[in-house]
């Protein structure tokens, strides 16, 4: 079945290699996929619970103090266990390969980013299982919420869930210092910046952002933690603390976190869409450099987040006009994108799918952001659920959309087997369906009034609310087509080619599965990629 | 390996390690600095927003014993310059010799820095005044302590045979990193000695 134009031969590796220590960038890529989607399956039966509980308006669950562990583990574990993680993993395996690379810059220190993971994950999930129970201030963990600790213990679910998000903080950094010097280095000859395909224009942009905002992060939560059990009184406001201070350390870091996880998807969309609609990526430079300019304007926008936080008025301004600068940049990603479908000939595999459903809901969740972006507005809809919809939007509307369709695109890369397309395209209608059913009505009761994080509700807001537990449902059940599939397709799915979608990707001039350090002979770039209106391939090897 | 051998028999990716370390240890110095810039911002804001500053009966630091240690430091980074000037020239007793000068005054400082705690007026929980001193200077004797294990580990390395032949990357991101540190104290000497108590 296989066709193999190079000489090398595509290397299976059993699956029990994925269960041990290994510094091969393959291998750590797919440890990143599987791992998160585990902690993703948790979080998302954390957030079914959460809409089981929504589905009436009164508390007939859980308790309050449990629900609020729901919704704050839901939120910490999705957003530093699934999608971080999951965009790590995409392109711990997808870099070098992109680059021309035969590893990463630095293995040893990517895989012990990987492997403090999991322990991040056993923070967190264990925290549950205390007498205390798990953290219950939200996953910003605002003080002075955050640093009552009213059980007097001194290892309780607020002190855990610290510690996790200083593990992975550690994890990350390890992680953004790698994948820049990884881009920045390894490079194939040849490979100029403007020669890179986009998405690792995005990865490079996300890393370096994250490099310089997620410290500010690390340094609010190492003094919440002391804050919490050692007695300072950082952000303690009874005790000459500010507790201000705390939210723009917090948000200098969540915000472009958002961005961190957003860009990823950025570039899946970029390299997907060219493949299935046979047409170069329209203004391919453009939405390079578009990458890095949301990465650099990402970091001044953080505090829209705090419009309600006695910030004051010229501040509120600032932030609102660069907030909405944002939209540029994006915009025109999206226009980009669009006009390189446009008129394209169409193949609407499940990437594509995934990559149309995911660009349309970041259209939705782009527009209620510029809405949110004004500061008047902002303080009517604050805290309400106008504000959950709008990021469930992002972060699950678009990442997680774009997720999955980069592990349906690449997944003949990563195995040398296709998935089953009609198992795929059920996948894809489900979550598509049950996303709009659960996140869509969150807007209109936001509008309402109804508030976030609150177990019990006016019943006035009970028919969105039902629409959108019956949404949060079919999404759960939406998960399982998807796991048959993977599971099935990848011990059993139909041999492909090294290069089943005819992709001009440097990714698939190698074998499928690639072997140990990737290519037979690095390759010498001499194009822009993208040239599907040109029959020539992307590379010219080097005789050796 | 021979010394003479140009072609180095390793790994390919340790081959390419150092040129990578080059690269990438500024990166995560200047990511490691955003930590410190999160608790200079906090105490500058804390202490703008707050007086009196210190605890009653507390008038100000030891500025005396704070700048004898930012001596100690700034004297163990003259050191390393001049040991990596030797280690370029291929001196490598020099080297050694002020290898272990840094060393020592980077454990010298540490002394002092533990001697001032111990004789500290106030503690942990005195207010913002005693969180972010201890935070500050505790997070920075951290890093100075981290500093000294690289530092004794990179003269360990300088005993074994053509331990050098590679090239000398890792003693220049160890200077590098210890140059933060001094750079990171003086900025915090400013900040929690010398700003003006009234």
């Amino acid at each position: 079945m296989t066709n193999q134009p190079t000489a090398s031969v595509p290397f299976q590796r059993p699956w029990h290699d994925y269960l041990k220590f290994s510094t091969d960038h393959k291998v750590i890529g797919i440890q990143y996929l599987l791992m998160s989607f585990c902690f993703f399956l948790v979080a998302g039966l954390l957030a079914m619970i959460i809409r089981a509980e929504l589905l009436t308006p009164q508390l007939d669950v859980v308790d309050r103090s449990l629900y609020n562990g729901l919704f704050t583990l839901h939120g910490t574990i999705m957003i530093f266990l699934w999608i971080f993680p999951a965009n790590v993993g995409l392109a711990n395996y997808l870099i070098p390969l992109m680059i021309g690379a035969k590893d990463v810059a630095f293995p040893v220190l990517n895989a012990i980013a990987f492997w403090l993971m999991p322990v991040v994950g056993v923070l967190l999930i264990g925290s549950f299982f205390l007498p205390t129970g798990a953290a219950q201030a939200g996953w910003w963990s605002y003080p002075p919420v955050s640093i009552q600790n009213p059980s007097g213990n001194f290892i309780n679910g607020e002190f855990l869930w610290l510690l996790a998000v200083a593990t992975s903080g550690v994890s990350s950094i390890m992680g953004g210092v790698n994948f820049v010097t990884t881009v920045w280095k390894l490079r194939a000859p040849g490979l100029t910046l403007l020669k890179m395909p986009v998405y690792v224009w995005t990865i490079l942009s996300a890393q370096i952002l994250q490099l310089f905002c997620l410290p500010a992060l690390t340094g609010g939560a190492v003094m919440l933690l002391f804050d919490l059990s050692f007695g300072t009184t950082f952000f303690d406001p009874f005790n000459q603390g500010n507790p201000i201070i705390y939210q723009h350390l917090f948000w200098f870091y969540s915000h472009p976190a958002v961005y961190v996880m957003a860009l990823p998807a950025f570039g899946v969309f970029s390299e997907i869409l060219p493949v299935f609609a046979r047409k170069p990526l329209f203004g391919y430079k453009t939405v390079a450099i578009s990458s890095f300019l949301i990465a650099i304007q990402g970091t001044f926008v953080w505090v829209h987040h705090m419009f309600t936080s006695a910030t004051p008025n010229w501040m509120r301004m600032f932030f609102m006009a660069s907030t909405m600068l944002i939209a540029v940049p994006t915009g025109i990603k999206v226009l980009a994108w669009t006009a390189t479908v446009w008129r394209g000939s169409l193949r609407l595999k499940t990437p594509m799918l995934f990559c149309l459903g995911g660009i349309l809901m970041f259209l939705f969740a782009g527009i209620t952001g510029i809405m949110l972006a004004s500061a008047p507005f902002d303080l009517h809809v604050n805290n309400t659920y106008f504000v959950v919809g709008h990021f469930h939007y992002v972060v699950f509307g678009t990442v997680t959309m774009a997720i999955y369709g980069a592990i349906y695109f690449w997944f003949p890369k990563m195995t040398g087997r296709m998935y089953n397309e009609a198992w795929g395209k059920l996948h894809f209608a489900l979550t598509f369906i049950g996303a709009n059913l659960n996140f869509f009505p969150m807007h209109p009761i936001g509008l309402q009034g109804m508030l976030r994080r609150i177990s019990s509700y006016d019943p006035e807001y009970t028919a969105w609310n039902v629409v959108a537990s019956l949404g949060a449902f079919l999404l759960g059940m939406s998960t399982l087509p998807f796991i048959a599939n993977m599971v099935a397709s990848a011990f059993q799915g139909r041999r492909v080619g090294n290069n089943p979608w005819n992709s001009l990707g440097l990714e698939w001039t190698t074998p499928s599965p690639p072997p140990e350090e990737n290519f037979e002979v690095i390759p010498t770039i001499t194009v822009e990629p993208y040239g599907y209106d040109r029959p020539v391939d992307l590379t010219t090897e080097v005789t050796t | 390996m021979e010394s003479g051998n140009h072609l180095p028999h390793v790994e390919p990716t340790e081959e390419q390690e150092p040129d990578n370390l080059g690269f990438g240890f500024p990166v995560f110095l200047m990511s490691e600095s955003v930590v410190f810039l999160s608790f200079f911002v906090t105490y500058t804001i804390l202490r703008l927003t707050n007086k009196p500053w210190f605890p009653p009966g507390v008038d100000g630091l030891d500025v005396t014993r704070g700048a004898i240690n930012t001596l100690v430091l700034v004297t163990s980074s003259g050191a390393i310059i001049l040991a990596e000037k030797a280690l370029h020239r291929g001196e490598m007793k020099l080297f050694r010799l002020l290898w272990l000068a840094t060393i020592s005054l980077g454990i010298v400082f540490l002394f002092g820095q533990a001697a001032e705690w111990a004789g500290m007026p106030f503690g942990l929980d005195a207010g913002s005044a005693g969180g972010t001193f201890f935070l500050l200077t505790g997070f920075h004797g951290l890093h100075v302590f981290t500093g000294v294990c690289l530092l004794l580990y990179m003269y360990w390395r300088s005993l074994q045979p053509h331990n050098f032949d590679g090239g000398h990357e890792g003693v220049t991101a160890i200077a590098l990193f210890w140059h933060f540190v001094d750079v990171i104290w003086i900025i915090l000497f400013i900040l929690l000695y010398l700003w003006p108590v009234n």
